[in-house]
């Protein structure tokens, strides 16, 4: 039976989601662990982006190479984020392949 | 009467906020559930199933990494572990945004991390401020109602209509939730060098880990050891 497997995927990933929500509100941190908690987000985003871009097209990591990079130049130039998106899967659309 | 139309006010704003912070996640969702309907619906499963899995995990890399299992007969408890150790990011992601959310009522911030994805976190965790703010609840509401709902829409629509989008179109659009995290990073790098130190730390860890342990593991370490380098690079005004 498919959907009990299904079922079990759900458990096992909403649970570490919301466990947080009852612990954190039962302890008070040190100030360098809400300093730690506070670069998760940015840790998060640098793992999430690298080494997954290179993966963006199977056997081709130049592709997610100047994707990732055109994406960078577009947000340094502070385009608004979704003409990054959009920009970014434009120029991936049009890279000669 | 006068503190109620100001109240309403603010809330449909802060609303509204959440909607417009959420949209290019929702511009990103909706080609790669598509994907993952088109994907699941060839395998041979449902679309009951298939709209279940979006609905019950919504969690892309583990959906797909479930329907490739199930295609190759994995049995329930190797898929149920697979799939822990894959979201098990989650955790430390949640971590984070509790920390950042305290001051909200646990009633109100809990469902909220039952739909945490790499995404949802990354969108509501840039946008710090609002966790300030009045009503600041309900932007993050708005953001993570609106990728959930993109997120589930996708998958419907891969799964009955198939692959409506051309192959070579979304092929491309595999790089868009990376533009977005690099969208998201670049600003406050921009702002705060060390933050772009963090970020690279966590890079290169994950590259090293991800050598040696399983993907999911190596996002979790490459996350948390990576943080740890804001214990001395952060000052205490960024916490």
């Amino acid at each position: 039976m498919i959907i009990w497997t299904i079922i079990g995927m759900s458990i096992v990933t909403l649970v570490p989601r919301i466990l947080p929500a009852f612990i954190v509100d039962k302890l008070e941190f040190r100030p360098w662990i809400n300093r730690w908690l506070s670069a998760i987000p940015y840790a998060a985003l640098g793992a999430l982006i690298f080494p997954g871009v290179l993966y963006v097209k199977e056997d081709a990591p130049l592709v997610g190479i100047l994707g990732g990079l055109f994406a960078l130049l577009l947000s340094y130039l502070r385009l608004n984020i979704v003409l990054v998106v959009i920009g970014t899967i434009a120029f991936v659309y049009f890279f000669p392949s | 009467m006068l503190e109620q139309t100001i109240e309403k006010k603010v809330s449909s704003m802060m609303i509204k906020r959440g909607l417009a912070a959420g949209f290019p996640l929702v511009l990103s969702y909706v080609p790669v559930a598509i994907a993952f309907g088109v994907v699941a619906k060839q395998s041979g499963m449902t679309i009951f199933e298939i709209s279940m899995m979006s609905v019950l995990i919504y969690a892309g890399a583990a959906q797909f990494m479930g329907v490739n299992m199930l295609n190759v007969g994995s049995g329930f408890l190797e898929i149920v572990i697979a799939t822990f150790v894959l979201n098990f990011r989650h955790f430390i992601m949640s971590f984070s945004f509790m920390n950042r959310l305290r001051h909200i009522k646990l009633a109100e911030k809990a469902p909220l991390t039952l739909l945490l994805t790499d995404e949802t976190f990354a969108v509501s965790a840039i946008h710090k401020e609002e966790a300030e703010k009045e009503k600041g609840i309900l932007f993050y509401t708005a953001l993570i109602l609106s990728a959930y709902g993109a997120w589930i829409a996708g998958t419907i629509a891969g799964a009955l209509l198939g692959d409506v989008i051309p192959e070579k179109l979304s092929e491309s659009m595999g790089i868009a939730l990376y533009a977005m995290f690099i969208g998201l990073l670049v600003p406050p790098v921009k702002k705060e060098i060390r933050i772009g130190l963090i970020a690279l730390f966590a890079m290169v860890l994950n590259s090293i880990f991800s050598q040696i342990v399983s993907s999911g593991w190596a996002i979790v370490l490459g996350t948390v050891i990576g943080g740890a380098s804001g214990i001395f690079l952060f000052k205490e005004e960024d916490a």
